[in-house]
């Protein structure tokens, strides 16, 4: 399969990357790792006039923590996150989401702004993001402005990205002492999109009781959900069998997937029930430092 | 639509070339070139028949643009042998019968040669996961994972 005809362009700094998105308007669009947006353009589901490159711009793939974050580069590639120590130990939520995204090979190529500003509510990185509170730092002509996860999904394939603008950083809160976090995915082969999958980031006090919980669901609806009313349910309980079971139900209760080749709307939402479940329990035994 | 001059290094020959902006590069490699080693399957990022070792990591061919390789190392399976020596991934697919149709043979080389080149002494684990990317249609997994080992146990 061969692309529609385009103008392939490899800025060499973010500014000239910017002014190409600029002066191309919508008829332009970003390339990261490609790895979604390549088989899009060979399938034709997508066209576009300019594929801007942004694989060419130094400074865009990192993983440090600085200023109470975990900063990733927006061109970070999904294999640097799973080689990272950082992440493995420290952030085993990103650790868990990585490793279940397309491929080994594939991961070599794409990246994590890719993975949210593409915005298929069948990614991953989405509602780990959700989770973890994070944000995303975006860059255009008038300079950087901060966007918090939970505004950035506005729809199918849609975020706040303005014309013109390029995820450049993630910004992860650092998480205090007794925190911990899962992502639990149910696919049908390697590579598949997520049938369900659920992300779960708790803090615990110091009685054991819940501080905080994040929990977001993946492949549940057209953009990714976050399961405001489990989060509330938790807060300030002990997250027992049957207190993370109540959660579970409530979190499948956000749930609007649709049906498909994977799965019946019943069996998505009980999916997501169940997953929930699962990635609350680890994160709890994580935060408890199991 | 634009063109574009490359410079790229493929089993150790440079090539200075012109190619379209939607050229792939597995059609770079395959109709351009004539490196017809490397095999077209699915397509669509599935099935890693197309693999090849861009700057030391495997990639799927069929969804990098050949301009975006402007610049890079690449080895395909053609880089394999060496004045009619087999690699010990050759190898170890002959003698442990990695290969049925063949067809996935190429990929699963490559996948393979960018494990090797990180980790030297794989786990069968780690070998399975770093071939979870590409299809065998011919289901031949097992002896693929044998040849991998075999490979991994030579000296180099």
């Amino acid at each position: 399969m061969i692309p529609a005809p385009f103008d392939y362009h490899a800025p060499a700094s973010l500014a000239e990357a910017i002014g190409l998105l600029q002066q191309h308007g919508d008829d332009a669009k970003v390339l990261s790792g490609g790895q979604s947006l390549l088989p899009l353009l060979k399938l034709r589901l997508a066209s576009t006039g300019h594929l801007v490159d942004i694989g060419r711009i130094p400074g865009l793939e990192y993983i440090k923590e600085e200023g109470g974050h975990l900063k990733i580069g927006g061109r970070t590639r999904e294999s640097a996150l799973e080689r990272s120590d950082l992440i493995r130990n420290k952030y085993p939520i990103l650790y868990d989401t990585t490793i279940v995204i397309a491929d080994p090979i594939v991961r070599n190529r794409a990246t994590v702004g890719g993975n949210l500003a593409h915005a298929d509510p069948a990614n991953d990185h989405p509602a780990t993001m959700l989770a973890l509170g994070a944000e995303v730092v975006v860059t255009g002509a008038k300079g950087e402005r901060t966007i918090p996860i939970d505004r950035f999904f506005t729809g199918l394939f849609s975020t706040a990205l303005a014309p013109g603008e390029i995820l450049t950083e993630i910004r992860v809160p650092v998480a205090p002492p007794r925190s911990g976090g899962a992502y639990v995915k149910l696919e049908r082969k390697v590579g598949d999109y997520a049938t369900a999958a659920a992300a779960a980031q708790v803090t615990l006090n110091s009685a054991g009781a819940i501080e905080r919980a994040g929990i977001a669901l993946t492949s549940a609806g057209p953009t990714p959900v976050r399961a405001v009313d489990a989060e509330r349910f938790l807060k300030g309980k002990v997250p027992d069998r049957q207190t993370i079971a109540e959660a579970a139900r409530r979190a499948a209760q956000a749930a609007s997937p649709s049906a498909d080749r994977r799965g019946s709307v019943e069996y998505k939402r009980e999916m997501a029930r169940v997953l929930t479940a699962r990635a609350l329990t680890t994160a709890v035994e994580r935060a408890e430092g199991h | 639509m634009s063109t574009h001059s490359i410079h790229v290094t493929i089993n150790g020959t440079p090539y200075d070339e012109r190619v379209d902006a939607r050229l792939m590069l597995v059609h770079f490699l395959r109709d351009q070139l004539r490196l017809t080693g490397t095999h077209i399957g699915c397509d669509t990022t599935h099935c890693g028949a197309c693999t090849v070792v861009v700057d030391g990591e495997p990639v799927k061919s069929c969804t990098v643009l050949a301009v975006q390789a402007d610049g890079s190392d690449i080895t395909t399976v053609e880089g394999l042998e060496h004045d009619g020596k087999l690699h010990p991934l050759q190898e170890g697919f002959w003698n442990e019968h990695g290969l049925q149709c063949g067809y996935c043979t190429p990929g699963m080389m490559m996948a393979a040669y960018g494990l090797l080149a990180r980790n030297a002494a794989p786990s069968e684990l780690e070998i399975r996961q770093a071939i979870s990317g590409n299809l065998c249609r011919c289901t031949g997994y097992v002896n693929i994972v044998k040849s991998i080992r075999y490979a991994a146990a030579q000296p180099r």
